[in-house]
């Protein structure tokens, strides 16, 4: 044991993040004004938000320039927050005021949804994450189909649950409803009823422990 | 190997590619005769739960098939948006319930990149060997069951023997034997018990007793070999697409390990182990490498118990854990493929939406592309290769 201080931990290997720099350049040289933004996440991760109209053709550089020609999974996110909170509240009392301002995650966003999606490079060893805004009223983006097979049974997933359209899919069907079925369950203004029609029994759980400080739930405690 | 086999295996796969087209063809121009449609399932002891295959046939060779899926949807993304965090782990041990532990894996994983916490190294070791165990238990399973689906039915009592072992473990580390929900943000619940470590290694020589068993009696077997070589062929370019993992990504030789391939605070950096590959691409390559695979994982099972280092199993966090805003993506090398979580959060006590990206759902979307053209018999070979939970499926 010597008393010399602790060596700083040598800098992590950065290729990544050149390698994601040049995913971007290669988007911007292929879509221009179709790439709107693109977060770098350092040694980590990166997001593209591209605009709708060339959201297939995105796919497509993705694939052939870029290498990414793993799908891993698409989907959406529906931004606004819940106005049934997190289905807490005690049905015979009137529900609490909540803030409803709609506020998008990383690369940010104009329009309530959002399709997102995930292709990975095998051979370089990395993912890509890309979004893009979709209208609040018909919402409707390209098929990946042509370019992703995989993509089929995603975009009939997220055609059910978000109500989203997508342009040139082959059979949109749903896949877990019933055909009849009214509504899109993964919106957020979907309820989930069964929080719905009994108080959560869960929130009488909720109890401070001795030294809890009541104004800072998330106050640093030791482990149990 | 060399060159030349590898270019050879590459010919093979495209010449049964070729042919599955050219069987397309000749379907629709000679044998013109009246289709017969044909329902599998839901309840059919060939699909893992309630699958339903629908086949149109023209005699015995299937033109087109369509899975239907859905009959165990639980809605587990809408569900996650009121728990808590810690709560999320109760849920989706219950996506791939024969490997349930894996599945607490990359949520908490996610979780912890959102916190910007890590797990002391004592509780990545940990965390690793039961994701090992997880995968022994689930793939031993699928080793015995494949003999079943094709007719054989001394392997499945073999591999249920086998598995109580592995279940035995995982109940005595973590309290639950099919659904542990162990993990915890920052570490693990508990430390291991007395005796485990010994008791565990006996037991990893009993597994790799098990897989030397079925290597012999079921993979050396010609009458199996015979109804899974060449069948259900899937190209490395087709499986990339159609965004194959796990196995059946490996069998079309596409050497992609998720445990390898990328940088997690897991302790598989810490251990020596192989990613098998295999070049052919059919049914019978997709078995071997799950064979193999659980091979290795008794392996890496028995390097981790070596070195545990010691320590507390639980980082320095919160009672009550709130996650800060951001966005995370974590996947790993789940018992049959990857499996990964988008998790959003808006700094709240639960999570904003997380979408849940399981192995077989991908894996059996390929369904339609890979059944055209077979023959009735092969359609349950081609899919118990596949191998999917259903719980995996629907979500």
């Amino acid at each position: 044991m010597s008393d010399t201080p602790p060596q700083p931990e040598p800098t992590p290997e950065l290729v990544h993040d050149t390698v994601r720099e040049g995913v971007v350049s290669a988007l911007r040289a292929a879509l221009g004004d179709g790439l709107i933004d693109s977060v770098i996440k350092p040694n980590d991760d990166m997001w593209v938000r591209v605009s709708a109209d060339v959201w297939q053709q995105t796919g497509r550089v993705l694939r052939d320039t870029v290498g990414c020609d793993y799908f891993c999974f698409l989907s959406a996110i529906d931004w606004l927050p819940s106005p049934y909170g997190r289905g807490e509240d005690d049905p015979t009392e009137p529900p609490p005021e909540r803030d409803n301002t709609i506020k998008q995650g990383y690369a940010g966003g104009e329009t309530r949804m959002q399709v997102f999606a995930r292709v990975t490079n095998l051979s370089q060893h990395f993912g890509v994450t890309i979004k893009a805004d979709v209208a609040d009223v018909e919402p409707c983006v390209d098929s990946w189909v042509t370019v992703y097979a995989g993509a089929n049974w995603h975009e009939r997933e997220c055609h059910e649950m978000f109500g989203i359209d997508f342009r040139g899919h082959p059979d949109l069907r749903n896949m877990y409803l019933p055909t009849d079925f009214e509504g899109h369950p993964l919106r957020k203004d979907f309820p989930l009823l069964a929080r719905m029609v009994k108080p959560w029994p869960g929130i009488v759980d909720v109890e401070l422990l001795p030294g809890d400080d009541t104004d800072d739930p998330a106050a640093e405690a030791e482990p149990t | 190997m060399t060159d030349v086999k590898v270019n050879d295996m590459a010919d093979r796969q495209k010449l049964s590619y070729i042919a599955a087209q050219a069987a397309d063809a000749r379907l629709n121009v000679e044998l013109e005769t009246e289709g017969m449609t044909l329902n599998i399932g839901p309840q059919h002891p060939a699909t893992h739960g309630t699958l339903r295959i629908i086949v149109r046939l023209d005699g015995e060779q299937v033109i087109w098939a369509e899975p239907g899926a859905g009959y165990m949807h639980r809605g587990y993304e809408k569900l996650t948006e009121v728990r808590t965090f810690p709560q999320v782990t109760a849920l989706v041990n219950r996506i791939d319930w024969l490997g349930s532990f894996a599945n607490e894996v990359p949520f908490i994983l996610a979780a912890e990149k959102l916190m910007d916490v890590e797990a002391p190294p004592r509780a990545q070791w940990i965390r690793t060997i039961l994701f090992e165990l997880s995968r022994i238990a689930n793939v031993s399973l699928f080793l015995g069951d494949l003999g079943v689906q094709l007719g054989a039915i001394t392997p499945v009592f073999m591999a249920f023997r086998d598995r109580e072992y592995v279940l035995n473990l995982i109940e005595s580390a973590t309290g639950g034997r099919f659904h542990p929900n162990f993990d915890r943000i920052g570490g693990l619940k508990e430390d291991l018990p007395a005796g485990w470590i010994t008791e565990t290694k006996q037991v990893m020589k009993k597994l790799r007793n098990f897989c030397d068993e079925i290597d012999d009696l079921l993979f050396g077997n010609e009458i199996f070999q015979s109804r899974l070589r060449g069948i259900g062929v899937i190209p490395p370019e087709v499986a990339k697409q159609y965004g194959l993992s796990g196995a059946n990504l490996r069998a079309s030789g596409v050497d992609w390990d998720l445990r390898r391939d990328q940088k997690l605070p897991l302790a598989y950096d810490k251990v020596d182990f192989k990613v098998w590959t295999h070049p052919d691409g059919d049914s019978f390559a997709r078995c071997w490498i799950r064979l193999q695979e659980t091979r290795e994982a008794t392996k890496i099972v028995d390097q981790l118990l070596d070195g545990i280092p010691s320590g507390s199993v639980m980082a320095k966090v919160p009672r009550i854990i709130k996650v800060p805003e951001g966005e995370a993506w974590v996947s790993t090398e789940n018992p049959l493929g990857e499996m990964g979580y988008y998790v959003v959060s808006k700094g709240d006590l639960g999570p904003f939406r997380v979408k849940i990206r399981s192995a077989s759902f991908n894996n059996i979307s390929i369904v339609p592309w890979v059944l055209r053209g077979v023959y009735v018999p092969d359609i349950i070979s081609i899919l118990a290769s596949l191998y999917f939970i259903l719980g995996d499926i629907d979500r």
